[in-house]
């Protein structure tokens, strides 16, 4: 990637921190604390994601 | 007698709203994927230069930040969606043409579409069919995706293909949790502007096709 690139996608990803992090607050103090039964019902099918992507892996 | 009456007609008109939204959404979604892959397609064709990334990316979150919160409430607001995700389906040009032209890489291309595909249905119909509420996980994925954010930000000048790997890996169960979340939030009443909710679901597909692509390159070889 040339130099210019490298730093057009740094400034890039530099605003989106800034724009992003006052609304990530709100959202981190505003959310509401999940049960063990509620991140098993989230992480089982995230879990089927990551053996879906192994899947893909495989075949290609 | 207008009490138990209130009481009654509430839900409904309120499972009404959700259809309404969950259609409306889902109806936009489908308008603006197909779009978005015009103009990949424009792109490809034109052979647009690898700066074409970075500046329709930065285009279109120029139209997000401060563009749509304006708009959203208005007709307006579908033309910044199509103007936003038809940048965003610009922007992929230059990466699409060079997968393109790896001896297996329309296959790569097309396993990361139906990968995408598959991913997207999965969660968001399990999302609406179980009728969970995933709110709870809006700390926890806001968190992890400003630390890729962050680690995405270093690797562009230490280069790292673990970390690069790794990124991507990351974005896909951010990406993963957010449809999770963003759908349940359809739902249960947290978010009512369909526009919104289809960037918000846009956006989670675009970076898990993004980055699946990625993945599906460095395991297929190519880099």
């Amino acid at each position: 990637m040339e130099l210019w690139m490298k730093i057009g996608s740094a400034i890039l990803l530099v605003t989106m921190l800034v724009i992003i992090f006052p609304q990530a607050k709100r959202m981190m103090k505003e959310s509401p604390k999940g049960s063990a039964s509620d991140w098993t019902s989230a992480l089982i099918p995230i879990g089927l994601v990551a053996v879906f992507i192994i899947f893909l892996i495989m075949v290609v | 007698m207008a009490t138990p009456e209130l009481v009654r007609t509430r839900p409904i008109e309120a499972t009404f709203a959700t259809n309404k939204l969950i259609r409306n959404t889902y109806t936009l979604l489908s308008m603006t994927l197909i779009f978005s892959a015009l103009m990949a397609g424009v792109s490809v064709m034109l052979r647009m230069p690898p700066m074409t990334y970075l500046l329709a990316l930065g285009g279109a979150f120029v139209l997000m930040w401060f563009v749509l919160p304006r708009t959203a409430n208005s007709a307006k607001g579908l033309g910044v969606v199509f103007g936003i995700t038809g940048l965003l389906g610009f922007s992929l040009g230059p990466m699409l043409a060079m997968y393109l032209s790896l001896p297996n890489g329309p296959q790569l291309v097309g396993m990361a579409f139906a990968g995408t595909g598959v991913i997207f249905l999965g969660l968001s119909g399990y999302a609406l069919l179980s009728r969970k509420d995933f709110s709870f996980m809006g700390g926890f994925l806001i968190t992890g995706f400003l630390v890729v954010l962050m680690a995405a930000l270093a690797n562009i000048f230490l280069a790292i293909p673990a970390l690069s790997l790794a990124i991507s890996s990351a974005v896909i169960f951010i990406m993963s949790g957010f449809i999770l979340y963003d759908t349940s939030r359809m739902i249960h009443g947290g978010q009512t502007n369909y526009i919104i909710a289809t960037v918000g679901l846009y956006l989670n597909i675009f970076n898990i096709f993004v980055h699946l692509l990625h993945i599906l390159g460095v395991m297929g070889g190519d880099d």
